[in-house]
């Protein structure tokens, strides 16, 4: 008997990212809203972080709600049949199920049974690792289309006196559909993690904890000063190697899209990296707060929307959050 | 070659005015970064990130939160050099 020749996937040569879609929360929320707990005002949380208002999602209005509406504004802007679609991956941090997936529902919800689907933890670095992973299942033939979602309802797990995070953060849903492409326009992706600071951001307690009794609801709590130095400096050199390993200098770039994590990590993120000036900065969390995995796709969705940017055109998007996590990568923009 | 308490302090003064535009006769030995300066804990980091680079030491984020005064920040840096 003669051993077979197995079938391996042939492999498609290039990747790219066909179309975004946008869910944000339905609540407008302004500074002054939630400057009680917190003993603070609408001018210093202004200077410490950018935000003028965030959006949250009203207790109706869930973190599936806001990821399926943006995967089907993807899905129909990219003009392909969610039947299609060969992996559904669902970067979060707020699915309050341990398990089922949320990304297994999300694939029913839109029309996608019964394609592999799987959640990604890597907080605010989520969305990149997405597309890592989306870009390598297109090429290697995996799949024909992936769709990336980056969603979050943080305001589940937030502490209203807490002073550390909690006021920074809101909620939404961004997508993007991963296809086969005829050019490239994925770059390779730079990504990593630091468990050493694993508390750096993290959760007050577990849930076991909270189970016990021993502890309050767990909520979101961040080291800032430690957070800072390492989302500016360590990432600046993650964002510089991105673009080394992209072939891209600098000037090239359309934009900049950061995680929107507090504009003046962005702002000084952007400082680091000698951007020239017509290079677009994105800079959403002024109206949408710090969304953690969504806040990548909904920057960009809103450059794009708003004309700033346009289709073709260089972006660098990083992600970088609890982990320590982190996650960078050149597209061209859909 | 180390740096004495003087350059610490000029230097100091100099990434001080860079990063907040106070004038660097304003910051004194005595003074404090919150209190007296009005910085903020991400300015301060700014700051304590360029002082790393001017003076070529380490300045653990556990230890900035000991870096009340200014001459507290100038004494560390005089002390960690090699």
């Amino acid at each position: 008997m003669t051993q077979p020749v197995l079938n391996q996937y042939d492999v498609v040569k290039y990747s790219r990212i066909y179309a975004l879609g946008a869910a944000r929360g339905d609540l407008t929320v302004t500074n002054d809203d939630i400057a009680g707990p917190i003993d603070s005002s609408d001018e210093w949380i202004r200077q410490r972080t950018g935000i003028v208002t965030r959006k949250r999602a009203s207790k109706d209005l869930s973190l599936m709600d806001m990821a399926v509406d943006a995967s089907n504004q993807a899905i129909k802007a990219a003009g392909i049949d969610p039947q299609e679609i060969g992996a559904v991956i669902f970067s979060t941090i707020t699915h309050p199920f341990q398990t089922p997936s949320a990304a297994a529902l999300l694939a029913d919800k839109i029309g996608a049974n019964p394609a592999p689907a799987y959640d990604v933890s890597a907080a605010c670095a989520g969305y990149c690792y997405g597309i890592a992973q989306a870009d390598a299942l297109v090429r290697s033939g995996m799949a024909k289309y992936v769709l990336v979602v980056g969603g979050e309802k943080l305001t589940d797990f937030i502490d209203p006196t807490d002073r550390s995070i909690s006021f920074l953060l809101g909620d939404g849903a961004g997508a993007a559909i991963v296809g086969p492409s005829d050019f490239p326009g994925i770059s390779p992706t730079v990504w990593g993690s630091d468990g050493s600071h694993w508390d750096a951001v993290s959760m007050t307690s577990s849930l076991l904890d909270f189970r016990d009794g021993s502890a309050a609801w767990p909520t979101l709590r961040q080291e800032g000063q430690t957070v800072f130095r390492w989302a500016v400096w360590e990432m600046a050199k993650t964002a510089r190697k991105a673009l080394e390993v992209a072939g891209v200098e600098p000037e090239q770039l359309s934009a900049l899209v950061t995680h929107q994590a507090n504009i003046r990590i962005i702002d000084e993120l952007a400082k680091q990296l000698k951007l020239p000036e017509s290079v677009v900065v994105a800079r959403d969390i002024v109206t949408t707060g710090n969304t953690s995995a969504a806040s990548i796709p909904l920057a960009m969705h809103a450059l794009l929307e708003s004309g700033e940017v346009k289709s073709g055109g260089l972006a660098l998007e990083i992600g970088f959050g609890a982990g320590l996590a982190f996650g960078a990568q050149v597209v061209v923009l859909p | 070659m180390a740096f004495s308490q003087a350059e610490v302090l000029a230097g100091l003064a100099e990434i001080v005015n860079d990063e907040t535009g106070i004038a660097t006769e304003s910051v004194q030995l005595e003074k404090s970064f919150t209190d007296d300066l009005d910085i903020d804990s991400i300015s301060m980091m700014t700051i304590v990130v360029n002082a790393e680079d001017k003076f070529g030491v380490k300045i653990p984020d556990e230890e900035v939160k000991n870096l009340i005064t200014v001459g507290d920040a100038v004494n560390f840096i005089v002390s960690a050099q090699g």
